[in-house]
């Protein structure tokens, strides 16, 4: 197997930017969509999916000379699935609070397919450096996209960022949303910065053609 | 045919067998540590739900694990006990605390639920669940919508009156069974 492939520092930027695994693939849809009412949760979810996709990834890379074929699946389920048991039970361990605020969350991060993409799409294809530049750039896009939905869900269904109060409900003025912070809160969050993400790439591409914008583009965070 | 499934699958059954022992050796060194929290969640609660309890003890009586709130001498002063049910979303887990006699119940805690954020997830919250303390475990508690007036009766939530009444069923169920249990079995000195 050739090595071949775009390098290290291509494949980190474009986790974070043009193949973003939230705004840009549309992958790992559950967790984005049922841990960001809060951003603790969310960054807990991130931390989780960042160690299980960094060793996964390393693992398959240094196994992609052996790998069959057809028996290749069947090998990143069997890696995927011992990194999030020993996520899981390393959260259960230390941060029992998040662990049991997650709680079936973290084993379901088996079925993530931000993580069996990558082990398909890089680690399994390229040599160990560029399996590494991928997963943390991709862990990096999907913390950053985590961050952006669970930030406005938590601001304005709660009042408060990451624990901290931002505005005190004053009834018959200004009262926090609770429908963001309710499952409806998710999908209407996550679809209008999709939107505002993808517009924004399409208006940065727009003067001049040839100019590869979107890593800028990826940056712009909705306030 | 033999050697050549082997050949092919080597690289998997291998794996299995390495994961299989780093799991193994990864759940013998966190396993006590996460049973301790599990514990320590429990026990943290106790001085809240029995008054006058600075700690509790772990105790199993006839089959059945249950604390004992003691004091700062260490003396008891009641009983918390686990209790389980379904509730509206998922299974919600609770503690009851008990005076010695068990004929009171001192406060309530829930542990573990699942239910609607903003409407369900209120039975946590203090102005439901500190209606429990100091009621009597003789007759069961009745859940009421508006506010509660007589003595056995528990104010709903508004908007979550399934999650209200699941939690006051898990509360008459846990009392009832445990009540026969623990009788005499206080030690007071």
């Amino acid at each position: 197997m050739t090595d071949s492939g775009p390098s290290t520092l291509e494949r980190f930027n474009n986790g974070i930017g043009a193949e973003n695994p939230i705004f840009r693939q549309i992958l790992g849809m559950c967790p984005t969509l049922a841990v960001t009412n809060t951003v603790k949760g969310a960054m807990t979810m991130a931390a989780a999916v960042a160690f299980v996709l960094i060793c996964s990834n390393i693992i398959v890379s240094l196994l992609r000379n052996l790998l069959k074929p057809h028996l290749r699946i069947l090998v990143f389920t069997l890696t995927i699935a011992t990194f999030v048991t020993i996520a899981d039970k390393l959260l259960a361990a230390f941060v029992p609070d998040m662990s049991r605020r997650l709680g079936p969350y973290v084993p379901l991060i088996i079925v993530n397919c931000i993580i069996i993409a990558r082990c398909e799409v890089c680690a399994a294809k390229q040599g160990i450096m560029p399996a590494i530049g991928d997963a943390l750039g991709q862990s990096i896009g999907n913390a950053v996209a985590l961050l952006a939905v669970s930030s406005v869900r938590e601001i304005l269904g709660d009042g408060r960022w990451l624990g901290w109060t931002v505005y005190s409900s004053v009834p018959g003025t200004w009262e926090s949303w609770s429908i963001m912070i309710l499952p409806p809160g998710a999908f209407l969050t996550l679809g209008l910065l999709l939107g505002a993400v993808n517009w924004v790439i399409a208006a940065a591409k727009r003067p001049s053609v040839n100019q590869p914008a979107a890593d800028a583009a990826a940056q712009a965070e909705p306030a | 045919m033999k050697e050549n499934y082997l050949k092919q699958s080597w690289l998997v059954i291998v794996l299995a067998l390495v994961f299989g022992v780093a799991l193994a050796f990864v759940q013998t060194s966190l396993a006590s540590r996460i049973e301790q929290n599990k514990l320590d969640l429990t026990l943290k609660q106790i001085p809240a739900l029995v008054p006058g309890a600075a700690g509790g003890r772990q105790e199993t009586i006839s089959g059945k694990t249950v604390f004992q709130a003691l004091d700062k001498s260490g003396r008891q002063v009641g009983w918390v006990v686990k209790g389980s049910g379904l509730g509206f979303a998922d299974v919600i887990e609770l503690l009851v605390g008990l005076n010695n006699d068990t004929d009171r119940i001192t406060g309530m805690y829930v542990l573990d639920q699942k239910e609607t954020p903003g409407l369900g997830n209120k039975i946590g919250e203090e102005a439901f669940s500190g209606q429990f303390a100091g009621k009597s475990s003789a007759r069961p508690l009745v859940v009421v919508k508006g506010s509660a007036s007589a003595g056995n009766q528990v104010a709903a939530i508004s908007g979550a009156t399934i999650s209200s009444q699941s939690v006051t069923d898990i509360v008459n169920k846990t009392v009832q069974d445990i009540r026969p249990l623990l009788a005499g079995k206080s030690k007071r000195d």
